[in-house]
């Protein structure tokens, strides 16, 4: 059998196998079907919120969120970040307190977000902006200061100067990690709307979830994670389908190097 | 700077006072290095690189410079590029004002960009002089060509071996036509077969029009089948030690490898370069 082939299958075999045990350790008793809903049943309600456009409501309020708070973020992450990477000075005046500033866990500052911004949006979108900033800039500048010094030179000794340098050599040499900072943001901008859709709001999957339990709901809960997972896989593939797009150099010409045909 | 006069690297502001008083004969080289010294100053000490220097390099020359590692030759290099400042002492090139680049440099094999195929980085040096577009792809497109790279213009370095992206790098500098090319260790990072190859066709290229090189090595048999004139350099702080004339008439190839007289230049080279490697590790160690 194929190799490749075989490892598929085992990827895909893996999870519905462990499904399939969920679901008979549910009718056979093993797990208690008030808080672990047995798969069959949360496809079925999957199903039914899906039809009733319930879900649906809430996951693209989620999802406005995560894209408006995400493109602010990103758009100052990214000027700051390319500033902070090629002025010193500033460099040194700015670093430590954005590093500082950057372990402060997010989800604890959302009071005092919604102290400033209010209840609406606004807080929501702040608070992923906040989040997908710090993590963009650190990420950018760290990317513009290990572009690799030979590669500077060689432009140099080619005659580029200021803006050619930065569209020429510094961007596309600073771009893989930009684009790994981008692919973390989007993570984090995930987890952060959940946590501030949980309070304070009546949209949203996060607040769907905890009206799910506050309802003794269980059922619907697990089809609110079943979506949380779908729109973490979809961010995952924009940011990686952006990655190739942006970076044609990096493509993977040489898939499966390495592996052994067992014919 | 006027078409015809004698460009000097301007060595560091507070040097420039006393390095220009002493004027230097013109038209007699093509490259003309006096006294020059250069000295890193690090926060906790002064590192001497390079201790009076003075060469003088012929137009049409290929001179090759040898010496153990950490001597400073790329440094000198660098110098000659005007990619670091002297920290006194004079450079000067004599270009009679032909309007074309002062240099071009050849780096390590990992120095082309990766993120720009090799069309895109052979023409690079000509786009940043504002050569216009279709003149300067047609350009790299023959030089693509000469280098035995036809087909691959569109490809990224990443999916070439280390020979083919060192030819990248060659055609880049070759292309915009200098006064002067500067290759700092251009085979170094190559394998012995891989560089046996791109030396046979360093010297078919440089045949076509013979200009003059500055070519930085640590291989001494790479140095002979190359150069006009090998200069060795001392241990750091480096300094020329020891001129040899090459004597092998051109053109040359690779079977001069072979020969018996090749086999002891290389040998008395390696003479006079022993102690200096010996130096050079014990002061690394």
């Amino acid at each position: 059998m194929n190799g490749a082939r075989h490892d598929r299958l085992l990827a895909i075999g893996t999870p519905l196998l462990l499904v399939a045990l969920w679901e008979v350790a549910v009718r056979t008793g093993i797990l208690d079907a008030r808080f672990f809903p047995p798969p069959s049943l949360v496809l079925v309600t999957l199903y039914e919120l899906l039809a009733s456009g319930t879900i649906l409501k809430h996951t693209l309020t989620t999802v406005v969120r995560v894209l408006v708070g995400f493109g602010i973020g990103t758009a100052a992450g990214l000027g700051s970040g390319l500033i902070l990477g090629t002025v010193q000075p500033l460099r040194a005046a700015l670093e430590p307190t954005i590093s500082a500033l950057y372990v402060i866990p997010k989800v604890a500052i959302l009071p005092l977000v919604m102290l400033v911004f209010g209840l609406g949006e606004a807080s929501k979108i702040a608070i992923v902006a906040i989040a997908t900033f710090f993590i963009v800039v650190i990420n950018t500048t760290a990317a513009v200061v290990g572009v690799e010094p030979l590669y500077l030179e060689a432009g140099r000794a080619f005659g580029a100067k200021r803006l050619r340098m930065f569209r020429h050599i510094l961007l596309p040499g600073a771009l893989p990690v930009i684009v790994t900072g981008l692919r973390l943001a989007l993570g984090t901008a995930l987890i952060v709307v959940i946590a501030a859709e949980f309070v304070a709001t009546q949209e949203g999957i996060g607040y769907f979830i905890w009206h799910a339990w506050n309802t003794l709901r269980p059922e619907e809960m697990f089809a609110g994670f079943i979506v949380i997972a779908m729109l973490g896989i979809l961010s995952y593939a924009v940011i990686r389908w952006f990655g190739h797009r942006v970076m044609p150099w990096l493509e993977e010409d040489r898939p499966r190097e390495g592996r052994i045909d067992h014919g | 700077m006027q078409p015809g006069e004698p460009y000097r690297c301007p060595p560091r502001a507070e040097e420039s006072g006393r390095a220009a008083k002493k004027p230097i004969s013109p038209m007699a080289s093509k490259i003309v290095l006096k006294d020059v010294t250069k000295v890193f100053q690090t926060r906790a000490r002064v590192v001497p690189a390079l201790d009076r220097v003075s060469l003088e390099v012929a137009d049409g020359e290929f001179v090759c410079v040898v010496g153990p590692s950490g001597c400073g030759k790329s440094t000198l290099l660098r110098i000659l590029a005007g990619l670091v400042p002297q920290t006194s002492g004079e450079v000067v090139f004599n270009t009679g004002g032909s309007g074309k680049p002062l240099h071009s440099l050849v780096f390590q094999e990992y120095a082309i960009f990766p993120w720009k195929t090799v069309l895109q980085n052979v023409l690079f040096g000509l786009e940043m002089r504002g050569v216009p577009r279709a003149e300067r792809e047609t350009a790299a497109q023959a030089w693509i060509e000469r280098v035995g790279l036809r087909g691959f213009a569109d490809a990224y370095p990443r999916q070439l071996s280390g020979g083919m992206r060192q030819r990248v790098g060659i055609a880049r500098a070759f292309v915009n036509d200098p006064e002067v090319l500067l290759m700092d260790e251009p085979m170094g990072a190559l394998d012995a077969q891989t560089r046996l190859l791109l030396m046979d066709e360093l010297l078919r290229l440089w045949e076509a029009d013979r200009k003059t090189v500055v070519y930085i090595t640590h291989d001494i048999e790479e140095a002979v089948l190359l150069g006009d004139r090998v200069v060795l350099m001392t241990a750091r702080p480096g300094r020329p030690k020891a001129t040899f004339t090459v004597p092998f008439a051109r053109p040359r190839d690779i079977a001069l490898m072979a020969s018996p007289e090749f086999a002891r230049l290389s040998y008395e080279i390696w003479e006079a370069l022993r102690d200096e490697a010996i130096a050079a590790m014990a002061a690394t160690a």
